[in-house]
């Protein structure tokens, strides 16, 4: 019996899927689930949870702390978006150049930031940017007469240290992304190109660009992703989930203060419903703008 | 040959790459140690979880002396010492879920309403505080209770008093004794600054000291007789708008980390870059331990308060240690506590040991303890602080730990102080919007 089962060319294709539908259903279908019912009610510690209907997200369109929160996602998405997509791509590029001296060695010194663990990065890049005279970032603008800034005080100057924490950890990823791209792109179409003229930057961007589309499009979407669900490297950067003024507070980060932090479970679930919509529009749109869904001839 | 070589190399690698793992502790995110105390064989093993390091250390003391005392319930602790933020929220998920609690735990008063919210996760400890009720500061047992009930055993006082770097007071020629008022430490201040180019004191980004200390001085609160926010009142803005004088006349100015209590302002008080600390008076642990190059030099003063007969001291922060529900032996855990925080061997040693003011005041008037020629904070500060305590010890004003409190806190401490402070923003209005942001947080 079993075995005319297993056997049965209409079951046997179920049973190769079962295993990815499992983790599915319970990594992600019930605890989504779960939480959407959990932003429905108030979970106080060590009571039975309260059914308060819609409350949670009527006390969530009126706060202006999670709006800061969402603007401040936002802006820290897009800013690494216009650095993490085209410097990669060019360096990739430059890299892949069979002309460029010690390939090999800017390769892995580049990708190295990325197996250093987040903690320590930002704990290295907090002290780099910290407000005394004597820190690295101070010491260096002492140099040109600069009086010491206060990084991790302001918005602007909060994110020039956390972008550049962003970039230094994952520019090398992003390169190997677009460098395994970049395999794929026959070397006779460049040959073609060249025996019909074309420079240098025309093989760039009539070639290079438009066949590493799916590359950027795959780039792009987990971008998106890890731009809007960034927590720890601001965590570690202000050292903790409350940086001055909240600039340095994300999405994820007034989840975590007011799930975890206030205990507030059912709110914290309601911010997380949230995110997933703002996550899921953003990357559709974007997905069916650059023709991803469209059936491929 | 190579290989072999190859191989006793990777093998030397692995064994040092596991050895390096095993020296360290086990916890990616605390330090645990087991202390044993002279604990026998069968001797019960309690977890015990805090932020502070020192805090391990006087119960180390303590257990030595709850295991001599009682053979037959003999304890080995296991202590982890965590950051503040994580130490917290591990608790509050682990109380929340009913699964890897500790035995005891500290927990800090500004976060102690949270675990009092809904039914609280920790063992009443009213029988065994009962014996100790008569000698130690009732105020203290009630910050940490609820509906009657005392869930946790506080560790001291908190008095908080002035710390002044008496080497750059007479480099500018001011005698920190004829401070008395704000007005006074203004002064001061703008002759330290003329003379020498530092700071009198600081303005706090990062914690509410000062804000409390104006307050209680006012006989005012961040809530009212209810418990319900009130951040915007006339004595709050007295307090901001005083502060911010200061600090637009180079009396005070920010520090690095935000407020005395950190590592970076440590560094600052260190270098001698700022005169004056106003911290209760668990600070001093923080001078012995972290300032070191600053012993000798530092005086400990009663605080400066706006208008003469004003209270010069108010209790600051504190910490309560609870048994959580889940613990193994909620009475053996109980039992020991209480012998550990109430005791008066316990305020004795919590003085030896931590640099605190206990709170069986008692101990603030034994003079073999208080002026102990050997204890480390007599020697490292100019002048006794229990000669301080004991003269403002009428003085010392509280400040109410409501279900507010840590909303009011983090308001103020992340969004208002900077504003004012760093910002310039008129001090009405920054205390106006963190009322309706807090109200709406509370909502």
């Amino acid at each position: 019996m079993i075995k005319k089962v297993l056997y049965s060319q209409k079951v046997a294709p179920y049973v190769f899927v079962l295993p990815f539908v499992l983790v599915f259903v319970i990594f992600w279908v019930y605890p989504l689930l779960s939480s959407f019912g959990m932003s429905f009610q108030k979970v106080t510690l060590g009571q039975e949870a309260q059914w308060i209907g819609a409350d949670n997200y009527t006390k969530l369109m009126g706060d202006t702390i999670f709006f800061k929160a969402v603007r401040n996602s936002a802006a820290y998405m897009i800013l690494t978006l216009a650095i993490l997509i085209p410097f990669p791509m060019l360096f990739a590029v430059l890299l892949n150049n069979k002309a460029v001296w010690g390939r090999e060695f800017f390769k892995s010194s580049f990708f190295f930031p990325a197996l250093t663990s987040v903690v320590v990065a930002g704990t290295i890049f907090r002290l780099m940017f910290g407000e005394m005279e004597g820190s690295l970032i101070n010491s260096v603008l002492g140099l040109f007469g600069i009086e010491p800034v206060k990084f991790l005080k302001g918005q602007v100057t909060g994110y020039i240290a956390l972008v550049a924490l962003a970039s230094w950890r994952w520019m090398g990823v992003n390169m190997l992304y677009f460098m395994s791209g970049l395999k794929n792109i026959p070397d006779d179409y460049y040959e073609a190109a060249s025996i019909d003229g074309a420079s240098a930057f025309q093989r760039f961007t009539k070639i290079t660009i438009p066949l590493l589309k799916p590359t950027t499009i795959y780039v792009l979407t987990i971008s998106i992703y890890a731009g809007l669900a960034m927590f720890i490297e601001s965590m570690m950067l202000w050292n903790g989930n409350n940086s001055p003024k909240n600039i340095g507070l994300t999405i994820v980060g007034y989840l975590y203060r007011q799930g975890i932090e206030k205990n507030n479970l059912g709110y914290a679930a309601a911010v997380g419903i949230v995110l997933l919509l703002i996550t899921m529009i953003i990357n559709l749109t974007q997905l069916a703008i650059s023709g991803m869904f469209k059936k491929e001839d | 040959m190579k290989n072999k070589w190859f191989l006793s190399l990777m093998v030397i690698s692995l064994v040092v790459f596991l050895a390096g793992c095993g020296s360290k502790s086990s916890e990616s995110s605390g330090e645990s140690s087991v202390l044993n105390g002279g604990a026998g064989e069968s001797a019960t093993e309690l977890s015990y979880w805090t932020f502070v390091e020192l805090h391990g250390q006087h119960f180390e003391k303590m257990l030595e002396k709850w295991n001599a005392a009682n053979p037959d319930r003999q304890i080995k602790l296991n202590v982890t010492v965590m950051p503040y933020d994580d130490m917290h929220n591990k608790l509050s998920i682990a109380v929340q879920t009913g699964v890897g609690a500790p035995d005891i735990s500290d927990i800090e008063l500004g976060k102690f309403p949270d675990f009092l919210a809904g039914t609280p996760q920790l063992e009443p400890l009213n029988d065994v505080a009962e014996p100790f009720k008569d000698t130690v500061v009732q105020s203290q047992l009630d910050l940490y209770s609820k509906e009657g009930n005392i869930y946790g055993l506080s560790t001291h006082v908190g008095a908080t008093v002035a710390f002044y770097n008496t080497e750059i007071l007479e480099e500018a020629g001011v005698d920190y004794k004829s401070i008395v008022t704000w007005e006074d430490f203004k002064q001061a201040g703008i002759k330290v600054y003329e003379k020498t180019g530092k700071y009198m004191g600081t303005a706090d980004t990062s914690a509410s000291w000062q804000a409390s200390l104006l307050l209680a001085q006012q006989e005012s609160d961040f809530t009212d007789a209810d418990g319900k926010p009130q951040v915007n009142t006339p004595e709050m803005a007295r307090a901001m708008t005083m502060l911010k004088d200061l600090q637009d006349n180079n009396v005070i100015a920010t520090i690095a980390g935000g407020q005395p209590d950190t590592e970076e302002a440590y560094g600052e008080f260190n270098s001698g870059n700022y005169v004056t600390a106003f911290m209760p008076l668990w600070q001093m642990s923080r001078y012995t331990n972290y300032m070191k190059d600053l012993s000798g030099k530092i005086a400990i003063a009663p605080l400066p308060v706006l208008e003469k007969g004003m209270h010069r001291s108010y209790g600051g922060g504190g910490t309560g240690t609870v048994v959580t529900k889940t613990a193994k032996d909620v009475q053996l855990a109980k039992d020991f506590i209480a012998y550990a925080k109430l005791s008066l061997d316990a305020n004795i040693e919590i003085w030896n040991t931590l640099g605190f003011d206990p709170i069986n005041m008692s101990v603030w008037d034994m003079k073999e303890v208080t002026h102990n020629p050997d204890n480390q904070f007599v020697k490292y500060f100019v002048n006794n602080p229990f000669d301080v305590l004991n003269e403002i010890k009428e003085e010392i004003n509280l400040i109410r730990s409501t279900s507010a409190s840590p909303t009011i806190n983090n308001v103020l401490c992340t969004v208002t102080f900077n504003e004012i402070f760093e910002d310039g923003k008129d001090v009405q209005q920054a205390l106006d919007d963190a009322q309706a942001q807090i109200e709406q947080e509370l909502k």
